[in-house]
């Protein structure tokens, strides 16, 4: 029988103490794994929200606002940019593509963007992934609408279905643009970003629905759908809009030109450096969260330990017996470690699974409210550093035990007090 | 004081170990740090094959520390102990316990079984540590056939052998307990006041098994006890005085060699 069958069936004997300890130390493995986790996949998903885009342009405001509103559609502008000037930037010969973005209104609690058809032609996210539509397709007429994923799933839409778009962001029937309902043409591929949240429309589309409106409000003529297309529908304004550049070594220059642009005051800023910017406000918030995991590991190894001292002594015997037949001192301290190993062991191997549960558990609804997407990947390798150091911690968390039984074992000799 | 145990010729069933010198303590002492006497003092004393022991004294006494001594847990402060030619003070500590795993098979008062382990886990538990016991336990048959057969041997019901310890009865966990000091043969089996648990029957019958398998294996027996009833089964008595072992050690030679049964 070897040593590390003994340290087993010993362990097995007295499971009732160690198997609240392995819970103990699964729930301090889940949430530093899990708090790695959400921190990775949020930055994940925070950074593949948009991809192969040079620049966002929108009124001048803070670069995360404008990230904000024209990226995460959260939060609002503070100004528009006016359509003369769009067309202007957007003709220039450093510029390869644009696609304009004009929110303000909702369905549903989903925001409506306004676009042209480049959004199908030149929007990437993650790696460099286009748009792909579901089902159906691009919208052409003035009252088409493509849905996100999301939008169409939890709203159940199909194609074909009309919907009606509220003015503002607010639900209130009073605002809705009810006379003008639109006609779901596609529905667009799950993409893990906010696309999936969006109702898309054509900038005509959201020019149409507010013809008969002034201010950000009714005026007292109304207008059917029909009425509106009489109008002229090109925008006078659009919210913000992406650029993608022919050559990227032009991004600074580009930026600096329309930062200065004399006709209106804008920002242009950069994606990705706006996106780590915003990370780092917000990463402070996940390094707390780190080290509380971090403090909640302290506690799962005291309280081992302090199973482990309170076993010591009704194992003083057994510690006596093994002495008797042979076993070193050493041996009773690689008991000691070997007993702590199994506990940590199988507490990292609960607390991993714990982690998969809650996962599979929480996807769903993670993805829903925050859309980041909780994808059941292999551990990577800060992991398994964590569940290293884990058990390493552990390990040496047991030499206090096990050095204290070496030392009684050879005062106590083969002697059993009892 | 020097202290001579001489006994009769050592009786007949050991094997080649037979009139080898066992056990040799020259000027033993042993004093535990910041103690001002000597809790172990023995002037002389030697042990050849197939003689058997018996160490009366009561608790105080230093017999704790004088088994420590044989097993080799202590060493003692000055003067040599052999066992079976081998100085233990020139081993360490490491090579002392090997030399117990291999040599010395040990029988405590009680408690002598690891409750998680079955009857015949316990027993074979001693080979675990000691490769020489797993050696010769192995020799006729795998180590487990040869814990069930000592187990028969010493008169424990087949059913019990797989049964886990908490089982069996007190007579049948100190009967368990020879088994595991006796398997694989070593040279000494030291008994520590094996029989304190059990009931005048209990015990008689414990002896006689005791004695009757550790001949066979043809083992030196070390028996420590404050019951003077079971000194006469013995070739030889040394008496540890409770007051102070230096100065009122007397060894009591037994000149009546009594046979075991």
């Amino acid at each position: 029988m070897t040593l590390l069958l003994i340290a087993l069936k010993s362990a097995r004997f007295r499971r009732t103490s160690l198997i609240l300890t392995v819970v103990t130390i699964a729930i301090s493995a889940t949430l530093l794994l899990g708090v790695d986790k959400i921190r990775k996949e949020s930055r994940e998903s925070l950074f593949s929200t948009v991809s192969q885009t040079d620049l966002i342009v929108g009124a001048r405001s803070s670069p995360t606002n404008l990230l904000l509103y024209s990226v995460f559609r959260v939060g609002n502008a503070t100004n528009n940019v006016s359509w003369e000037t769009y067309e202007e930037i957007a003709g220039q010969d450093e510029v390869a593509w644009t696609i304009p973005i004009s929110l303000g209104d909702s369905h549903r609690g989903f925001r409506v963007m306004g676009t042209s058809t480049d959004y199908f032609d030149f929007y990437r996210y993650g790696n460099k992934k286009p748009l792909a539509l579901e089902s159906g397709d691009r919208f052409e007429g003035v009252y088409d609408t493509v849905l996100g994923a999301d939008v169409a799933r939890e709203l159940g839409y199909e194609i074909g279905d009309e919907i009606i778009v509220s003015h503002g962001i607010t639900t209130a029937d009073f605002a809705a643009h009810d006379d003008k309902p639109f006609t779901v043409v596609g529905i667009f591929d799950r993409t893990g970003t906010p696309v999936d949240r969006t109702v898309h429309v054509s900038l005509a589309g959201i020019e149409a629905i507010h013809v008969d409106f002034q201010d950000g409000g009714r005026t007292g003529v109304r207008l059917d759908a029909e009425q509106a297309l009489q109008f002229d529908l090109t925008p006078t304004s659009i919210t913000a809009f992406m650029v993608g550049l022919e050559n990227r070594a032009q991004t600074f220059q580009v930026q600096r030109q329309i930062n200065d642009y004399q006709a209106e005051p804008m920002s242009a800023i950069l994606p990705g450096a706006t996106l780590s910017e915003f990370w780092r406000t917000i990463s402070p918030v996940e390094q707390l969260l780190f080290v509380i995991s971090g403090f909640a590991l302290v506690a799962g190894l005291l309280g081992m330990l302090t199973t482990i001292l309170s076993t010591l002594n009704e194992r003083r015997r057994e510690i006596a017996v093994l002495r008797a037949i042979g076993a070193h001192a050493r041996h009773v301290v690689m008991l000691i470690v070997l007993e702590t190993l199994l506990v940590v062991t199988a507490g990292c191997a609960l607390g991993v699974a714990m982690l998969y549960g809650l996962m599979a558990v929480a996807r769903p609804i993670v993805a829903r409210r925050f859309g980041v997407d909780l994808a059941a990947t292999w551990l990577d390798t800060t992991q398994l550093g964590i569940l290293g150091g884990v058990v390493g911690g552990a390990v040496l968390v047991a030499l206090i035990p096990g050095f204290i039984a070496y030392r009684r074992s050879i005062q106590d000799g083969l002697a059993l007090k009892v | 004081m020097t202290v001579r145990v001489r006994g009769a010729e050592s009786r007949g069933e050991s094997r080649e170990v037979e009139g080898r010198e066992i056990i040799a303590l020259e000027g033993v002492r042993f004093r535990w740090p910041g103690n001002t006497s000597d809790t172990v003092s023995i002037d002389e004393l030697h042990l050849d094959a197939g003689e058997h022991l018996f160490v009366r004294g009561a608790s105080g006494s230093g017999k704790t520390t004088l088994l420590n001594l044989l097993c080799g847990v202590h060493t003692p402060s000055s003067g040599t102990l052999r066992l079976l030619g081998t100085d233990l003070a020139t081993l360490s500590p490491g090579r002392r316990d090997q030399f117990r795993a291999d040599h010395i098979g040990v029988v405590f008062q009680q408690f002598n079984l690891l409750p998680y382990l079955s009857t015949v886990e316990n027993v074979t538990l001693a080979c675990s540590f000691s490769g020489r016991k797993r050696r010769r336990a192995g020799e006729a048959d795998d180590v487990k056939a040869s814990a069930r057969e000592l187990l028969a041997a010493l008169n424990l019901d087949p059913e019990l052998h797989s049964a886990p310890v908490s089982k069996l009865s007190v007579g049948q966990q100190q009967r368990v307990a020879v088994a595991r000091a006796l398997i694989g043969g070593p040279e000494i089996l030291i008994a520590d006041e094996p029989t304190s648990a059990l009931d005048a029957n209990n015990r008689d019958r414990f002896m006689e098994l005791l004695f009757r398998e550790a001949e066979a294996k043809g083992c030196t027996l070390i028996f420590v006890s404050h019951d003077p009833q079971l000194a006469e089964r013995f070739d030889r008595t040394i008496e540890l005085d409770s007051a102070d072992v230096d100065v009122d050690l007397d060894v009591d030679v037994d000149t009546d060699p009594v046979s075991g049964r």
